[in-house]
């Protein structure tokens, strides 16, 4: 027997195991994650037919539509409800994470149990529960009433700042959980040695931890924003149809309005938002280590 | 015994920061805290609180689109939870053991699911399906899940393969155990926690979730959340928030029990 075909036998010999074993992974991944995005990209190039349905004739008309100060309206301001839904969600998280971090192991893990339980509970349940507390006779406005500080019910819901609410609660888990996991990570000693060397807090904090615990940042920014972005049921519960983001926007194509291309061009922007982000960290840091379960 | 001012500093740093986290678990449990309460109200919608009673305990089981959301849902979940585990576990075992031409394709592939926004993907399945014709229903939402559900199962496992396992594997084959054997034997009860928390996590969103449902369920059954979601134009009756107080009951039951197994279990390793 040659030495290449003693170099080939093993080889060989693997293929079948290889197969079996990493193939229907990747079979599932191409067949309904590639596939998908692939031809939904293809479908945001074609036209409308007048009964709703794909005309395959290539066409921008899609993203000109997109353009359009109405849809344009509903982008920014998805984009901004993402924005101020993740800024708040660190500035809140943050001190938070930094607080769990620094009891004991034990106490720490009960804590991240604690902060895990609500989301058991089902999401539409405990947005819903915003909406009962601050509905026209809910328990705010009532307290308000009875305590004489307001004359007649304010109306907290169907509102921008009570989907911001709903947001927010929902989203703060993925914020803290990697800033956590950064945070728990940073070395003490270096802490103390920044002390020692004269640094006051706030300097140590903006020179050593802020710097250390930036990975852990940036996986919170896009755990956070790129979901809210294309988030409908929390509008959906809390903001009775008047409030739209992009999810509701694209969730309409496909249902009552049904244009398909045009729901197909925004979910593409989707894509290219997300993109963007992930090119972003990866600069930085490898996507194993995002953090995201 | 006086206190220095650095100690007091930082007790006094010490409660605030008490006082903060107590904050941030009261907001987080508010909701929750709602839901469970309007359980018990006496009233037919939940416009406003009228008086405490325990009725909807007993009539949500009457409910029958209720009840049939509900086991709808759980045998989604679970279906999508075997599925997405065994895929799941084999391919972990198989990204981690082997080297091919575009595992790196494969493993950034993976996270797609897990980070562009769900309604991106259900759209597309959405599509896809209607172009080979496949009719909605419980496959296209099984598929549905088990596309998000396989990723985090990977993730997840592959986090708890370590360098140990292809030496003990080997050693298994040495000693004439078959691939099937060394298998359920050597690797399956080294990467078990990891199998576990994988079929908790694809359980749980699985059964929580609401876009890929509603994109993907045909007109016949909605699961439980996309019941709950159409309810909400015409307001949630309490008798779904007395199911959902039963459902939190049971999972942090399960939780708590699970604990105190897996507590007792590493007792006894440790008196080994």
């Amino acid at each position: 027997m040659s030495m290449t075909d003693q170099a080939a036998m093993p080889k060989k010999k693997n293929l079948l195991p290889k197969l079996a074993m990493a193939g229907p992974v990747s079979l599932w991944m191409i067949l309904f994650v590639t596939i998908p995005l692939f031809y939904i990209i293809v479908i945001s190039f074609m036209s409308r037919g007048v009964f709703g349905d794909v005309v395959y004739k290539p066409t921008l008309e899609s993203y000109q539509t997109i353009l359009d100060p109405t849809y344009f309206q509903v982008i920014l301001k998805s984009l901004k409800a993402a924005g101020v839904t993740t800024l708040l969600c660190i500035l809140i998280g943050y001190p938070f994470a930094y607080i769990i971090a620094r009891k004991p192991k034990d106490v720490a893990a009960k804590m991240i149990t604690l902060l895990m339980i609500p989301f058991w509970t089902n999401s539409l349940m405990r947005l819903n529960a915003w909406l009962l507390l601050f509905q026209t006779s809910g328990p705010v406005n009532n307290f308000l009433m009875n305590t004489g500080l307001v004359s007649k019910p304010i109306s907290f819901i169907y509102t921008d700042s009570l989907v911001m609410v709903g947001l927010i609660t929902n989203m703060l888990p993925f914020a803290v959980l990697p800033l956590y996991s950064t945070i728990e990570k940073l070395e003490r000693s270096l802490l103390e040695a920044s002390a020692d060397l004269g640094a006051n807090a706030r300097t140590t904090f903006m020179k050593i931890t802020l710097p250390i615990t930036f990975p852990g940042i940036f996986s919170a920014i896009i755990l956070v924003f790129i979901p809210s972005l294309g988030i409908y049921t929390v509008t959906d519960m809390l903001g009775g149809g008047k409030v739209l983001y992009i999810g509701n926007i694209i969730k309409n194509q496909f249902g009552s309005i049904r244009n398909w291309p045009l729901g197909a061009a925004l979910s593409v922007l989707l894509i290219l938002v997300t993109m963007l982000l992930i090119f972003i960290y990866t600069r930085f840091a490898k996507i194993e280590d995002m953090e995201v379960v | 015994m006086a206190l220095t001012r650095r100690e007091k500093k930082e007790r006094r740093i010490n409660i605030l920061s008490n006082i903060y986290a107590f904050l941030v678990y009261a907001v987080l449990y508010i909701p929750v805290a709602v839901m469970i309460a309007f359980s018990f109200n006496n009233q037919r919608y939940n416009y406003y609180w009228n008086g405490f009673t325990t009725q909807w305990y007993g009539k949500l089981f009457s409910n029958s689109a209720l009840i049939n959301s509900l086991w709808y849902s759980i045998i989604i979940a679970i279906l999508s939870t075997i599925i997405s585990v065994i895929i799941g576990t084999i391919g972990a075992l198989g990204l981690k053991k082997y080297e091919f031409k575009g595992k790196k394709v494969i493993n950034n592939m993976l996270y797609i699911p897990i980070i562009v926004p769900e309604i991106v993907l259900a759209v597309a399945l959405l599509i896809i399906f209607m172009k080979v014709g496949l009719s909605l229903g419980m496959g296209s939402i099984l598929i549905g899940h088990c596309t998000f559900c396989i990723p985090y199962a990977v993730v997840t496992i592959k986090g708890r393969i370590s360098g140990d396992n292809d030496t003990l594997e080997e050693a298994s084959m040495d000693l004439g155990a078959n691939r099937i054997q060394t298998f359920l034997r050597v690797t399956l009860p080294t990467i078990f926690p990891g199998v576990m928390s994988a079929a908790f996590l694809s359980f749980t969103l699985s059964f929580d979730d609401v876009v890929m449902s509603n994109m993907l369920a045909g007109a016949r059954q909605s699961t439980l959340p996309v019941l709950i979601l159409s309810m909400n134009k015409s307001g949630i009756t309490p008798d779904v928030n007395a199911l959902t107080t039963i459902m939190v009951l049971v999972i942090v039951t399960a939780m708590i029990l699970n604990n105190i197994i897996q507590r007792s279990l590493k007792k006894k390793k440790g008196k080994i």
